[in-house]
């Protein structure tokens, strides 16, 4: 039996403590916005955040997740108010959208740690998350935009 | 015909919801017109109006006959419906269609989104879907206000008539039991509300949250899930199996043998593909193992050397060339290209005594249906198909033998076990369906002017539509989709002697079209071979082009990609221009790729777009659709390649076969033609020009030409 917190909600579930935390999230759990793409720590699909921090859930074994604080997109705002969410609202960023659960969590660890990224920092931080419609610069516009709409 | 059903509202989170309410059941005028490109004549159209019901709480829930896989079609159809309906945009619910006659696409027959056919194929019908119930409504209010319906009006989803007023809710009852009009007149384009005006997706709320249901996402109770282990090599079937080890894993239900290979039955996906990885199959390799790509295109070169069949031909080419003041040869290679979506395959399957439900991303929801039906000897409307967000589709989940959802079927009839199929990131890479490799060699010659005066061009690459529902299309040897960019170039046209032949090999590989199908090939040849000889006649690029386009739309995009690009500025020490335009899907497309090369490495610094689609009805989209093209085709440009060694796909998920990301993509600016011409598609047609762009400002860089996709490090060398 393994504890868990996830969006502030506790959990106990009972999976073999190697399981991918993106499995125990998506087929116990039922939390689908959360994406497979990859498996292998290549897409970014499926970045979720533990204790603050954006990880890979594909490849993070739900025993490093025990007791811990993990945030999928379902608990990053309850409204669309986050200023990512609003922003990537405004900027009509998402095409077939299976990746931006992904790209918004990696985003959001981003702007926490940096309020104002420039193009470059933004590269830095979002090169890891693909996304194969490619709307990459929408993505950059969009997080711009959150960044001033944090700031007001 | 209801498009709703208990077990799609209940796990259906986002769009389709709605209280069933009551729906207004009427019909499209015999005569709606339809909008047909190229100007054959119309079947007369009498199908049910399902593409559209109105609430009793004022909701305008409309179905889609097309399937929202990026593309933008959620907010697209639903901008057509309320041009003509006049209703509250924030009251719009939208769903996907089941399979049905209603659905079938006004032009190809079957139920299908592709072919960047979609807002231009329904256009017609569902601007008279809405304006058919706005008809009815207006009728309805007239008769409660007892006025006539001249004195109505209708205004953001109320019928007012001085003082009194009824929202479209209140009138829907009524509406509902007036005789269809016969006829309905379509507002004309200077009071358009919607139409050509910026609109914000409809779906974007549900991809931001998590809410939007993909395929991979539908839950429940009872439900397994399902990994396959498919053949190492094309064409290879199941000698045996020992499935002792699968078994033992924690979670693993059942094994089962399916035509195309063995399954895993497990309470989760992780114990599933745990339990496929633990699989030993014996496999009947087959002539599937003899591939290897390198002998692949020597195999092709051989064939380019021999006569194909004639897909273009006029005045004699062989003279033409032996009078030429100089001759260019050059012979191009392109390999396979998986699609690779970002939501891997997946379907999910119920099968009871006489039904069968399923749950799945698809272009092609009849074609499944029937498919799934022959598989469990049931009639085609015995199997019901709820067709979810597509998480990419590309052309991938467009497929004639509905490969993966056909497998799921299997599965599901083989252990009596109501299961989620799910294909990992490396069955998809592997699994083939792949935009096919083709060899191109083609012999130019150049006049005293410097125009081309002759025009040789022989093509090699495995056909698409043989054996599909598409093959009709092949006649006298030529699948239109090898050779279209080619036999068709508005090039040839001035070139009065030429020839286009094809060669079409049998290989066990499987290939389906790619985003921009043949185009994806055939423009990077003939724009690149245009630039060459533009340079080789000591002619500008753009103004060689003018000179041979005689196409207005052509043109069009030329001279506004030329003017934005700043095309006849000089660039910054160490960067370079190439430029690109290319016709596909009825749209034109031109392109300037601005690029510098530092120590062997490209960067594609800004992309130029202009297009003319026609009418764009949601120019956002429009552009949406170019940006995103651009970024597809310059993945190709970069990293596309699958290769094939002993039969076995090297290539397996990411790391290998790689995508365009963040850090190299560039700035790309879209403009949109301010054009009246006849409407094109948008989803496809920035791709073609892409890969000539670039490899035109390559050579621009480097004085040579690239003749090979991807790009190989030795392309970025100078002379």
């Amino acid at each position: 039996m393994i504890k868990l917190s996830v969006n502030n909600q506790p959990y106990t579930v009972d999976v073999e403590p190697a399981m991918p935390l993106l499995w125990v999230l998506r087929d116990i759990l039922h939390l689908t916005g959360t994406k497979y793409g990859c498996g292998m720590a290549q897409c970014g699909a499926c970045t979720v955040h533990l204790n603050g921090e954006a990880v890979r859930s594909c490849v993070t074994p739900v025993r490093r997740a025990e007791n811990q604080t993990v945030i999928t997109i379902e608990g990053l705002s309850k409204d669309f108010s986050h200023p990512l969410q609003r922003a990537w609202i405004e900027e009509d960023v998402p095409q077939c959208g299976y990746c931006q659960s992904g790209q918004i969590m990696a985003a959001a660890v981003l702007l926490r740690e940096n309020p104002h990224p420039t193009d470059q920092d933004i590269d830095d931080a979002m090169s890891g998350n693909i996304c194969r419609c490619g709307t990459y610069q929408r993505i950059r516009k969009a997080i711009h935009l959150a960044a001033k709409l944090s700031a007001k | 015909m209801s498009t709703t059903s208990y077990n799609r509202r209940d796990f259906l989170k986002t769009g389709g919801m709605l209280s069933s309410g009551l729906l207004i059941s009427f019909f499209v005028p015999a005569g709606a017109k339809r909008f047909i490109p190229g100007g054959e004549t119309p079947e007369p159209l009498f199908a049910p109006n399902a593409y559209l019901n109105i609430g009793p709480d004022n909701t305008v829930k409309i179905t889609l006959a097309h399937v929202e896989m990026g593309q933008g079609i959620w907010t697209t159809l639903p901008m057509l419906i309320a041009e003509e309906l006049d209703c509250d945009w924030s009251k719009i619910k939208v769903e996907h269609a089941p399979p049905g006659a209603p659905y079938i696409h006004t032009l190809y027959g079957v139920q299908i989104t592709g072919g960047s056919s979609t807002t231009w194929s329904e256009f017609d019908r569902y601007r008279n879907a809405g304006a058919t119930a706005r008809t009815l409504l207006v009728e309805a209010a007239a008769k409660k206000f007892n006025v006539s319906p001249s004195e109505c009006h209708t205004e953001n989803g109320f019928v007012i008539a001085g003082n009194q007023r009824a929202s479209y809710g209140e009138l829907a009852d009524a509406a509902a039991k007036l005789p269809p009009p016969a006829s309905v007149k379509l507002k004309d384009k200077k009071d358009w509300k919607y139409i050509g005006k910026v609109k914000k997706r409809l779906d974007t709320t549900a991809k931001i949250s998590g809410e939007a249901m993909f395929g991979i996402d539908v839950h429940f109770p009872g439900m397994l899930i399902a990994v396959p282990a498919h053949a190492p090599v094309f064409g290879a079937t199941v000698r045996s199996f020992d499935a002792s080890a699968a078994k033992a894993i924690k979670g693993v239900q059942e094994v089962v043998q399916v035509p195309t290979g063995v399954a895993v039955i497990a309470d989760n996906f992780w114990a599933a593909k745990q339990g496929r990885d633990a699989l030993k199959i014996d496999w009947e390799l087959g002539p599937g193992e003899n591939i290897d790509s390198t002998t692949q295109f020597e195999e092709y070169r051989q064939l380019a050397a021999t006569k194909g069949a004639t897909a273009a031909q006029a005045g004699n080419a062989d003279d033409a060339l032996s009078r030429a003041n100089k001759k260019i040869a050059a012979e191009y290679i392109f390999p396979y290209l998986a699609h690779a979506p970002m939501e891997p395959l997946n379907c999910t399957v119920k099968i009871s005594d006489d039904l069968c439900e399923i749950w799945t991303g698809t272009q092609m929801p009849g074609l499944d249906q029937s498919i799934a039906a022959k598989i469990l000897g049931f009639k085609p409307e015995q199997v019901k198909v709820n067709t979810l967000f597509l998480g990419g589709g590309f052309g991938r989940r467009a497929n004639a033998t509905s490969d993966f959802v056909a497998e799921a079927v299997n599965v599901a009839k083989a252990s009596g076990k109501f299961i989620k199929l799910i294909w990992t990131r490396e069955d998809d890479i592997r699994g083939g369906y792949y935009r096919a490799a083709f060899l191109h060699q083609v012999h130019t010659g150049l006049g005293a002017d410097g125009l081309p005066i002759a025009w040789q061009h022989r093509i090699v690459g495995q056909s698409i539509q043989e054996g599909g529902p598409f093959a009709a299309s092949i006649k006298n040897g030529i699948d239109p989709t090898s050779v279209e960019g080619v036999s068709d170039s508005p090039y040839l046209e001035s070139i009065p002697d030429h020839n286009v032949e094809l060669h079409s090999p049998k290989l066990p590989v499987t290939v389906l079209w790619w985003r921009s199908v043949g185009n994806t090939h055939t423009a990077f040849v003939m724009e690149t071979m245009i630039d060459e000889l533009a340079f080789a006649a000591g002619k500008d690029p753009v103004a060689y082009r003018r000179s041979l386009l005689k196409g207005k739309r052509h043109l069009a995009a030329l001279d506004l990609v030329a003017k934005k690009s700043g095309w006849d500025k000089p660039l910054p020490q160490g960067r370079f221009r190439g430029v690109a335009v290319h016709e596909s899907f009825g749209t034109v497309v031109a392109q300037v790729a601005e690029i510098s090369i530092r120590e062997g490495h490209l960067r594609v610094h800004k992309v130029t777009c202009a297009i003319d689609c026609g009418l764009a009805v949601n120019p956002d989209g429009v552009k949406a659709q170019m940006e995103s093209c651009i970024i597809f085709g310059l993945t190709a440009v970069l990293y596309g390649e699958i290769t094939l060694e002993k039969g076995r796909v090297k290539q397996r998920n990411f790391h290998d076969y790689k995508m365009l990301r963040m850090n190299e993509t560039p700035l790309i600016e879209v403009h949109i033609v301010d054009s009246n011409e006849k409407m094109g598609g948008a989803g496809e047609p920035g791709v073609p020009p892409v890969a000539p762009a670039i490899a035109n400002a390559i050579f621009s860089a480097t004085g040579k030409r690239v003749r090979r996709l991807p790009l190989q490090s030795s392309d970025l060398v100078k002379v």
